[in-house]
């Protein structure tokens, strides 16, 4: 058994020890870990995401850690290795810890590049790679007094931390010493657009302006930043984010060869001047630069552990294709960009709409065969496509332009057919085509999700997702694979379909749409499913209208939760829970004078069990009387809107919960979806009312409402997701019509909105790109749908009860409308009824039938 | 030995309701001497009976249940726990060994009505 010691536990060497897991080689490595931090490697890409919701935890990457200890791998966080002693091939440790090793990998990373400016050092600056500097950071926010921030850096990371600023609440300001933003990865005109788009999301930007001194106020703190044109920038805050450097320091004192830039030389195999010493990921010079991604460094990752294997496996220079989301705003980059860097005769098209923010760039051979680069601004479809064109594995269309023209071919036509196998599909995990094809196996794999799983396709940037998901689609067309988001026998289409094919084509009628759309005769997934549909797009008037009445399961058919015995449960609306002295007494009355069990929902509400459907219609009549309406508990609709007493009552409160949620529930009272809604309103961040683990949660703030989505608790809990922050009440009313007629148009039936979001591939970006920026460009035809719904609500059992038709079918026998149910048996329990079982049905009640099979 | 298939007399036809009291594709129940039977007409305009007692569920609630169909055999599904039933043969689709009792049903005069015979 041999040792080998890792210096450092980032991304990389976390990739490495993975590799040698499935490459069986911990049998006979024993593998020492040191990492500096105090934690485990975590996903240092999606470090901003700490600052929407995200806990460090969930950016861990060793996600089974007893399984990584009982393979042999020794993990030691917070003790960095401090020399590394090559003539007796040992590390010595900050805590004094000595190994020995027989090979070595250097993965020590990069640290933030600070320039020489004065007053880097004040109080109140910082730099952005770890999660310290996160806490630190938000820390530092949240003293009183720091309301502005400014970013040193217009780079990829400069607009990460200009995002992260203006999260914790603060006016920001971005200085890049560089004409543009970016300036690695888009070209001038890209640079142009990506400014007007974030200067519209928030930001201040100076380009072509260096910072000459970090200035400090009265207290010793960061005050202002004094630029090189003589204006003067306020900032309580600053982070510096002007670039990376790779960690050789260590490798430099152990007498290894360092580049004249900087970073541990290697050769192709990844090993640096000494042969038992290998260097990988951003300290590593290798191929002739240094690698500021992920991506290649995982390759390194990979040539080692080959190399440990015995094997020659070599790193090549790789193209540095990247797309990124930053600050809402799309951002790909693909392979030569500037034109100083382009092949001989390259031509550059171009295409520009400074209105709607959007900038694309071609560089293609002379003769429009080969792609050379290209650069996608405000709009990053086609990526996936591009970048298999850059690297010849698809080919480029007769007519390029296509590719960039509004309205022409993103690439998504050429299809996913005419890539070849060897096509990198995503490049963060080496991924080809044939990999997924060969994990898919002719229809083994049906989901994306198992899919991503099986081959960690798609799970590292996510850009190569929607590519992914045409494989697959693509894959199992050609194996002949029913798609497995179809309805049901009797239709091909998934919900989501179906719905737009009602909308469009304003189809009314079940028969109708069968006849066009479907065949048989429908059955219980596609009747409700549909009966949804009409319902949510305000087709039927009332859900029992007509032929609409056949296609209502139970529960809705009768207005009424139907339970185990046949017996039905009757549910009021309380809208946020609120209910006056009378009401209560109407409801204990009610249940008494019927002999009804009661029983307190967790929706806040009173449940009243065990009655016959002959007893619903004068159950409804009472409650009507006294003021109620249906609480659609009985349907996939908007259940309760639960809310704590809020300012009004309670001490710690700082809003009124109770009103917004009253407000809320009456709006979306009677909204039909594909599965139940529930909602809640906090007053304070305390969050009594449990809003997240709701499908849209409120909690109020000193400055107004937080608005989170897609929560759930029941069987497979997920806390929502932090949507937007500090609202005002219309604002988040608005982005609740969004957010809700959304859903309903978009989910699964059955699917509620936590599983939706979980297969949403673009997340709570994508979300609020399409609910806040409009992307999609449907915001108001979701509001008018969602005030169509609004204006055109009735209690449906007071309809029901005004029209003596629907009432006549509540009758337990269609030929003895007076007798009683005699299969309907209760006995007592404290004091209320409940169902017998069937042991207790001989022994009670009246009536005893004996049922012979 | 051979049974002897006797033909029922008229009298144990039992009165159900009229025939436009049925819905299409939707269910009633109705007590046929003490026995509860689920009448289903279904949008084809034919009729069918079986029992109204879920055997799966242990409630009275198949009349109650979603009519479609499985290839061109029409079913019934149960509002309890969605277990399939044909509504020719009364067979469960998901575990076959279980079926529901089927009746014969007729409409007279306008007057749908089954036989428990």
């Amino acid at each position: 058994m041999r040792t080998l010691v890792v210096v450092g536990h980032g991304m990389v060497a976390h990739h490495l020890i993975e590799t040698m897991r499935d490459r069986r080689l911990l049998r006979r490595w024993r593998v020492v870990v040191f990492g500096e931090e105090p934690r485990r490697a975590y996903d240092r890409v999606a470090l901003s995401s700490l600052f929407a919701d995200l806990e460090p935890a969930d950016l861990t990457l060793d996600r089974d850690v007893a399984a990584t200890e009982a393979s042999g791998v020794e993990i030691v966080s917070g003790d960095a290795v401090v020399s590394i002693d090559r003539d007796a091939r040992t590390v010595a440790t900050a805590s004094g810890r000595e190994v020995a090793y027989d090979a070595a990998v250097l993965a020590t990373g990069s640290y933030p590049f600070v320039p020489p400016v004065p007053g880097t050092d004040l109080p109140g600056v910082f730099t952005y790679r770890t999660v310290d500097d996160v806490d630190a950071m938000k820390a530092w926010a949240a003293r009183p007094g720091v309301d502005r921030g400014a970013v040193l850096g217009g780079g990829l990371l400069g607009l990460e931390a200009a995002q992260a600023l203006l999260s914790l609440g603060l006016e920001t300001a971005v200085v890049e010493f560089a004409p543009r933003l970016m300036p690695q990865q888009v070209d001038e005109g890209g640079g142009a657009v990506l400014a007007g788009l974030v200067s519209a999301l928030g930001p201040t930007v100076h380009t072509g302006a260096a910072t000459e001194e970090i200035v400090a106020g009265g207290d010793g703190c960061v005050a202002s930043l004094r630029l090189s044109d003589g204006s003067a920038v306020d900032a309580g805050m600053v982070v510096v984010a002007a670039g990376i450097r790779p960690r050789d320091g260590l490798a430099r004192s152990a007498g290894l060869e360092i580049a004249d830039r900087g970073g541990v030389v290697v050769d192709a195999g990844c090993t640096t001047s000494d042969p038992c010493v290998y260097a990988i990921g951003e300290c590593a010079h290798a191929a002739g630069r240094t690698w500021g991604l992920v991506a290649p460094g995982y390759r390194m990752a990979e040539v080692v552990a080959d190399r440990l294997a015995g094997g020659d496996a070599t790193f090549a220079a790789v193209e540095l294709n990247t797309k990124l989301k930053l600050l809402g705003v799309d951002v790909a980059s693909i392979g030569s960009v500037q034109s100083a860097t382009h092949p001989p005769g390259a031509e550059e098209l171009t295409y520009a709409d400074p209105l709607s923010g959007v900038y694309k760039k071609l560089v293609l051979s002379a003769d429009g065969t080969r792609l050379h680069g290209a650069v996608l601004v405000g709009d990053a479809t086609g990526y996936g496509a591009l970048c298999q064109m850059l690297a010849g594995t698809m080919p480029v269309p007769e007519r390029p332009e296509s590719l960039i023209l509004p309205g022409g071919d993103d690439g998504a036509t050429i299809g996913v057919t005419s890539l070849a196998d060897e096509a990198v599909i995503c490049s963060c995990h080496g991924v080809t085509k044939a990999m997924l094809c060969t994990a898919i196996d002719g229809g083994a794999i049906c989901e994306i999700g198992e899919l991503k799983a099986a081959t960690k396709a798609a799970t590292g940037c996510g850009g190569c997702a929607p590519l992914v998901a045409d494989v697959l689609h693509a894959e199992l067309d050609a194996a002949g694979i029913e798609r497995t988001d179809a309805m049901c026998e009797h239709f091909e289409h998934s919900r989501q379909e179906l719905f737009d094919i009602v909308r469009t084509e304003g189809i009314a009628t079940f028969a109708d749409l069968l006849a066009r759309h479907g065949h048989g005769r429908g059955c219980e997934v596609c009747r409700p499913a549909v009966a949804s549909i009409f319902a949510s797009l305000g087709v039927a008037s009332h859900v029992l209208d007509g032929e609409h009445a056949a296609l209502q399961d139970t529960n809705d058919h009768f207005l009424a939760n139907i339970q185990k015995d046949g017996t039905y449960s009757v549910v009021p609306r309380i809208p946020g829970g609120e209910i006056a002295p009378e009401k209560l007494i109407v409801l204990g009355e009610v249940a008494r004078d019927f002999g009804l069990y009661t029983k307190i929902t967790g929706g806040q509400r009173v449940d009243l069990f065990g009655a016959r459907v002959d007893q619903l219609p004068a159950i409804w009549q009472r409650l009507i009387d006294a003021g109620f309406e249906s609480g659609h508990a009985y349907a996939k609709a908007l259940r309760t809107v639960k809310s704590c007493v809020g300012s009004t009552w309670c001490r710690y409160g700082v809003q009124d919960s109770v009103t917004l949620a009253i407000d809320i529930e009456l709006r979306y009272r009677g909204l039909r979806a594909p599965h139940k809604i529930k909602g809640a309103v906090a007053g304070c961040t305390r969050d009594c009312s449990e809003a997240k683990i709701k499908d849209f949660g409120v909690i109020a703030t000193d400055a107004g409402w937080s608005l989170y989505v897609c929560g759930n608790g029941g069987m497979v809990p997920r806390v929502a997701t932090l949507f937007a922050e500090d609202l005002d009440r219309d604002t988040l009313l608005t982005y609740l019509d969004r957010f809700l007629m959304f859903y309903v148009r978009t989910a699964d039936r059955l699917e509620r909105t936590a599983t939706w979001f979980a297969k949403r591939p673009g997340g709570i970006e994508e979300l609020r790109r399409i609910l806040v920026d409009d992307e999609l460009g449907i915001c108001s035809q979701l509001e008018a749908e969602m005030e169509r719904h609004v204006d055109s609500y009735r209690c449906e059992w007071r309809a029901a009860l005004e029209d003596p038709s629907t009432a006549a079918r509540f009758v337990s026998f269609v030929n003895a409308p007076d007798a009683v149910d005699p299969e309907v048996v209760f006995v007592p329990e404290r004091g209320q009824i409940r169902p017998a079982r069937p042991e207790e049905r001989f022994l009670s009640g009246p009536t005893v039938e004996v049922e012979l099979s | 030995m051979t049974q002897t298939l006797t033909r029922m007399p008229e009298s144990t036809w039992v009165d159900v309701c009229p025939l436009g009291r049925l819905l299409p594709d939707r269910g009633v129940c109705a007590l046929v001497g003490g026995t509860q039977v689920a009448v289903f007409r279904t949008s084809g305009d034919a009729l069918y009976a079986v029992s109204n007692w879920d055997p799966f569920g242990r409630a009275p609630v198949i009349s109650r249940g979603l009519v479609g169909s499985v290839g061109v055999e029409p079913k019934v599904a149960s509002p309890l726990l969605k277990h399939t039933f044909s509504l020719e043969t009364g067979m469960c689709f998901e575990e076959p060994s279980v079926a529901l009792d089927v009746y014969d049903v007729r409409v007279h005069d306008g007057m749908v009505q089954v036989s428990t015979a």
